[in-house]
């Protein structure tokens, strides 16, 4: 039996040194609402833990030079809604980051954990990749920068090469006039796993969208950017055509599982009536801005 | 295997435990240390009934390391009252009838009093949404998020 070691180191180049060096038995412990609760199911049975809390760019939030943000991959879902600017200007993310699990568990979660967990239905992700976020990973040969979406490979898989940690999520600036927006599809109403999910960011100049991004969840082995529905609501006014044309390309990208939760016909309805849901929140936003 | 020593704060008093490395801070609490008041429930983060706080945040003990508290403060039901004298939540509870068999009862006064100091205001909705990650199998929760509501206007008062 593989005896478990626990580290805490307090800079990144340890991190990945040992995370590195323990190659498949290591995990990284972020907020560990997923990885204690696998250990527990026995799911898995790590030889290494690095906890990366800290390392103070892991769980630093801030405002950039050129007004984006950039967050620590294992900052809490909790210390993001207490930053006095983060929601103001990314209500969809925060929003998102801040339905996964209880208040107990939003304490702890980060959205570096949620991405890295790998699941189809995480909730921060479609909100992540209409944000149009990038992310910052390093590993033993040095630091590289991706989309988010680019992160997960499928289920429980992710593209970070042996030995890389995700360090940050960076989000660009907003232009005046731009909202974001997340919904998902729950039977219950807290505290439960995403049937469908959709995150909208746009652009609104003088009445018509100039720029969309369009982000969907639990409806295909990874979350989905979906570029037709975006484009269909740029240039429009969100009028009715743009909307139906952008929920039909959100339906036609699905490529859903019948499970327990929702059928394969009903997740494909759903991420279209959702999709108008959350463009006309991210709208209304907008016009606020 | 050598054990870990931790150092923290627990409920103001300076504090230090062995633990293992995959022990959880609930099972620190409830073995070494000797806090029972903190259930195990579900221990996979749905119930609640572990509820502690972290450097003022609340959290489940079941999902955290007990490693992990190093140099972190943690805040249980046991210092809630202050001697023999109860926390208005503890003494609502009480006068309401909001517990029953009480396995769910220091999670959730826990959770309420974490709610109360950031939000000493809530409505009804909002105390319900903050209680979500408390389960309660006997009261039906109406007692309970009145008693939360009640206390919030009586603490409220006894402020002004």
């Amino acid at each position: 039996m593989t005896e478990l070691r626990y580290l805490a180191p307090s800079s990144l180049d340890e991190a990945i040194g040992a995370f590195a060096t323990a190659g498949s038995a290591g995990r990284i412990l972020a907020g560990g609402t997923d990885l204690l609760v696998q250990m527990r199911a026995g799911v898995l049975k790590p030889g290494l833990i690095v906890d990366i809390k800290k390392i103070a760019e892991m769980t630093a939030i801030e405002e950039t030079a050129d007004g984006g943000f950039r967050f620590g991959a294992a900052a809490s879902g909790m210390a993001l809604a207490e930053h006095p600017r983060f929601g103001k200007v990314w209500p969809g993310v925060l929003e998102a980051v801040n339905l996964i699990g209880s208040k107990q568990v939003q304490g702890r979660a980060s959205a570096g954990g949620n991405l890295c967990n790998g699941s189809p239905a995480g909730d921060s992700v479609p909100a992540m990749v209409a944000a149009g976020a990038i992310v910052t990973v390093q590993g033993p040969n040095g630091r590289r920068e991706m989309p988010v979406e680019k992160v997960p490979a499928g289920p429980g898989r992710t593209n970070l090469l042996p030995g890389e940690i995700l360090v940050s999520f960076t989000l660009p600036p907003r232009p005046k006039g731009s909202g974001d927006a997340y919904l998902r599809m729950i039977p219950r109403t807290e505290m439960d796993i995403a049937v469908v999910g959709v995150g909208v960011s746009l652009t609104i100049k003088d009445g018509v969208c100039t720029a969309a991004r369009v982000g969907l969840g639990a409806v295909a082995p990874t979350v989905l950017l979906v570029e037709d529905a975006a484009k269909a609501l740029i240039g429009s006014k969100l009028d009715d055509a743009a909307l139906n044309a952008a929920a039909a390309a959100c339906s036609a990208a699905c490529r859903p599982i019948d499970d327990k939760r929702g059928t394969i016909v009903y997740r494909t309805k759903v991420a279209g009536v959702l999709l108008k849901r959350t463009t006309a929140i991210a709208a209304k936003r907008a016009q606020g801005n | 295997m050598a054990k870990l020593h931790v150092s923290t704060i627990i409920n103001g008093e300076p504090m230090e435990f062995l633990c293992e490395p995959n022990d959880t801070m609930l099972d620190a609490l409830r073995g070494p240390l000797g806090l029972t008041g903190s259930k195990e429930g579900c221990a996979s983060g749905d119930c609640g009934a572990c509820s502690i706080t972290l450097d003022d945040r609340l959290i489940c003990s079941c999902l955290m390391l007990a490693a992990e508290a190093e140099g972190h403060e943690i805040h249980t039901i046991e210092g809630m009252a202050h001697g023999d004298k109860l926390h208005p939540l503890q003494q609502k509870f009480l006068e309401m009838a909001a517990l029953q068999c009480g396995i769910c009862t220091s999670g959730m006064l826990v959770a309420s009093d974490a709610l109360l100091r950031k939000n000493p205001r809530p409505s009804e909705e909002e105390v319900r949404f903050w209680l979500a990650g408390n389960l309660c199998r006997c009261t039906g929760y109406d007692k309970i998020v009145r008693a939360v509501l009640e206390t919030a206007a009586e603490m409220r008062e006894a402020a002004q």
